[in-house]
């Protein structure tokens, strides 16, 4: 088609622009969408990108129909995505369980707005958060990533398609309308400097072929429709041949591997970043946009000669636990100001487990913190109440 | 010479290479036409002589649904109703597959009416099997938007008082390249359709009218599974010139089965095919395109359909 | 004068003749192979199979042309129906 149909260079870029980007880096090839506010850009760029890189770009009448295209182009093969918000989520939720139990690769981007229900549609929030992780009926390992920044948004989209294609599960990008309609400059490296894995393909011949027989690391290989396995897969319990086994063994066998399959790869999984963690007394946990409007506050609480620490989640889920726990016998206490009542705030209270205080600075959405807010309670943490 | 059953047992059925034997015998119940419409299946597939591997099913949830886990094709059980979609992305990112998507009158039009329509509307080419058996038949009997006036079921124990969808009707209305009825009587019709459909670009409809005796027989006097055939075989005619919008299935009036519409009209790849090389012509490289699209609103000519405007403020929901 | 020719070589027109198979343990006794069999070759037995139906039993053999409908019409794969060889 065109020449430069990748994209190469330094931009000035939108954020949901730069995750079209991304995406198309890692190599997705197939997107289903249905237009939501923050998310329509992605659509739109996919729309008019993918044609010339020989993808195919389709709106469908849903949601619905949008994430079940994707799995289907999951299974003949292609890197596939889907972008929306809050309520396309909501609406998405069963076939995302169903994407969990086939453990079909895809990316699904949730572009955060003010919730619930209809909410703020041109506001942000991040009051998703936990529906990221238990949305779907069921139990279930689940994988999402937070980024703060356009640039970063291109960078977690292509590693939110490693870690599909690596664990086999639809993977959640919990951006959020602030980062994905700010325009900042974007760096995109040439392909051969991005890491890019793609799924197990299974080597075994058709008739020894098990679509979901795993080894040690518990993910099945893979095998795409048309390539002569002839396998079946189901939403329903099954068993290593894919056929429907609604008995408690199977499903003592399946569903903790579908939960253990990202739990004991919180390792490979979790990506943080931290500033000044040894010694802190406060550790301020932030993810997303929060984690940069909440900078002034650290500032000032350094100037005020407590010893802050920031710790940053760009992998929201799965949480990293073992992280936490550790800090929390060190620390007086963590900060969590987050866009909502309390939701990533729990779970570091679970982790901290009474070994220090937790302060969540909640924020309904539709705006920013105050600085004010998160530095008073970073000093009721540091000074004790 | 007596054909004895004990001497003759080394010999195989002829379906066996298409069927997962190691899940046989299957779950349908006795008189049940799911098993009618899946041999009529095999058979149509093995005349269309599409190749086996590249061939994938898609079923949804329900007795039907079940069709998918038997047969030895690559087959995909997905949710209830979303088999469409499913099919659509499956097609869509490997166009050499043949896709059939199997299901049932409920997951095809309650919960996922709005999947088929859209799919028939953009003529997207998979062939959908839709088995109408009147009820839900899996979870033992309840109202489907094809149930007759006044026939009962679990949830209509006073009657339905609703009108049934005319399947054939609603495909055809919706822009299907092909629509056909039959009934599992019709063994070889079927299997003639179903071979036609397999090699014919566009969305493909095919209902297939089958007996349900354990919910829906039971339910409305309808006897056994053979009484429910026999019953088929008194109201069916064959009609291929009927408009399938006029052709609705009530308790007692005719089963006009048949090959309803048969075009050919550009697919929905097609047209993204015939889209982009129009619009490739236009413009020497990709940069002047995208400059060209995001600059829409500011051109004086207009013929373009977009009139985006790129303030965010504005933006509607 | 011959009005009748007999056909070259043979004493009666050769018909195609098929032979049943009946996989017994399949069979869920819904009858439609028996009902729509147009010579009516098939008869209820009356043994038993695994599952307690009364599959059928083929009571005039010769009378089978291979038309294959009892194969088509059979919803669980229990009875098919090949050429049967010449003598």
């Amino acid at each position: 088609m065109f020449k430069k149909s990748r994209l190469i260079g330094e931009y000035f870029m939108q954020g949901d622009i730069a995750c079209a980007e991304g995406a198309l880096a890692a190599g997705c090839r197939f997107f289903g969408g249905y237009p939501i506010t923050p998310a329509s850009e992605i659509a739109e760029r996919m729309a008019m990108r993918l044609p010339l890189l020989r993808g195919v770009f389709i709106q469908y009448e849903d949601e619905i129909a949008s994430i079940a295209g994707i799995l289907g182009a999951s299974w003949a093969g292609a890197k596939s995505m889907t972008a929306t918000s809050g309520p396309g989520i909501s609406l998405m939720t069963e076939n995302i369980g169903l994407g969990m139990m086939m453990e079909a690769p895809c990316v699904v981007v949730n572009v955060q707005r003010g919730s619930p229900s209809t909410g703020l549609p041109t506001s942000w929030g991040q009051s998703d958060m936990m529906q990221a992780r238990w949305g779907s009926h069921g139990d279930y390992g689940s994988i999402s990533l937070v980024p703060n920044s356009p640039q970063e948004f291109f960078d977690l989209t292509i590693t939110a398609f490693n870690f599909s294609e690596k664990y086999r599960l639809p993977v959640f990008i919990m951006a959020d309308a602030l980062v994905g309609h700010m325009t900042e400059k974007v760096v995109i490296p040439p392909v051969e400097e991005l890491e890019i894995i793609d799924r197990k393909y299974t080597n075994k011949k058709p008739e020894d072929y098990l679509p979901y027989d795993y080894g040690k690391n518990l993910i099945p290989d893979f095998a795409k429709a048309g390539d002569g396995y002839r396998y079946h897969t189901t939403g329903l319990t099954h068993d290593k041949r894919g056929y429907p086994n609604m008995t408690f063994e199977c499903q003592n066998e399946l569903v903790p591997r579908l939960v253990n399959k990202i739990k004991n790869h919180v390792d490979d999984i979790s990506l943080t970043e931290e500033y000044d963690i040894e010694g802190a007394d406060v550790i301020v946990i932030s993810y997303g946009i929060t984690s940069r409007t909440i900078l002034p506050a650290i500032t000032m609480a350094k100037k005020k000669g407590i010893k802050i620490g920031y710790l940053r989640l760009k992998t929201v889920w799965p949480f990293p636990e073992e992280k936490i726990r550790k800090l929390s016998k060190k620390v007086a206490g963590f900060v969590v100001p987050e866009m909502n009542l309390g939701q990533i705030s729990l779970e570091v209270e679970r982790c901290a487990h009474n070994d220090s205080i937790v302060k969540l600075v909640p924020h309904p959405g539709g705006g920013i913190h105050k600085f004010e807010d998160v530095l008073h309670a970073i000093e009721e943490v540091a000074y004790g109440k | 010479m007596a054909n004895n059953t004990a001497q003759l047992q080394e010999k195989s059925h002829p379906m066996e290479d298409l069927l997962r034997m190691d899940r046989m015998p299957h779950i349908w119940c006795s008189g049940c036409g799911l098993g009618s419409a899946v041999t009529a299946f095999v058979e149509g597939l093995k005349k269309a002589g599409v190749s086996y591997d590249k061939t994938a099913i898609v079923s949804g949830i329900g007795c039907t649904g079940r069709v998918a886990g038997y047969l030895r094709l690559d087959s995909y059980h997905t949710t209830h109703g979303r088999a469409i979609p499913f099919a659509t992305g499956l097609k869509l990112a490997n166009r050499d597959l043949t896709v059939v998507v199997f299901s049932g009158d409920g997951d095809l039009f309650a919960i996922g009416g709005n999947h088929l329509i859209h799919a028939a509307r953009r003529n997207v080419d998979i062939n959908v099997i839709c088995v109408n058996n009147f009820i839900y038949g899996m979870t033992g009997g309840q109202n489907a938007p094809t149930t007759p006036l006044g026939a009962y079921s679990s949830t209509a124990p006073f009657g339905n008082y609703e009108m049934p969808f005319n399947l054939v009707g609603l495909a055809a209305a919706s822009g299907a390249s092909y629509v056909a009825r039959w009934t599992t009587m019709h063994a070889r019709r079927l299997t003639d359709s179903i071979a036609t459909a397999a090699n014919k670009k566009g969305f493909c409809f095919i209902e297939i009218v089958s007996p349900c005796p354990t919910v829906f027989a039971r339910k409305n006097n309808g006897g056994t599974g053979l009484d429910m055939l026999k019953e088929f075989q008194t109201r069916a005619i064959i009609d291929h010139d009927a408009d399938p919008t006029t052709i609705p299935l009530n308790m007692d009036n005719e089963i006009v089965c048949g090959e309803f519409v048969n075009d050919d009209r550009p697919t929905f790849w097609e047209n993204v095919q015939a889209g982009i090389k129009a619009r490739l012509e236009k413009f020497a490289n990709w940069e002047e395109m995208q400059s060209n699209s995001r600059k829409i609103s500011h051109k004086k000519d207009r013929k373009y359909t977009s009139s985006r405007d790129s303030s965010i403020m504005r933006r509607n929901t | 004068m011959r009005f009748w020719e007999k056909p070259f070589g043979k004493e009666k027109p050769k018909t195609i003749c098929g032979e049943i198979h009946i996989i017994n343990d399949r069979c869920k006794g819904c009858s439609f192979c028996i009902e729509y069999c147009p010579r009516n070759v098939l008869e209820v037995s009356k043994d038993f199979n695994k599952k307690g139906y009364h599959p059928p039993i083929v009571v005039k053999p010769d009378m089978c042309t291979f038309c294959g409908l009892c194969e088509m019409i059979c919803p669980d794969f229990a009875i098919f129906v090949i050429e049967k060889e010449d003598e």
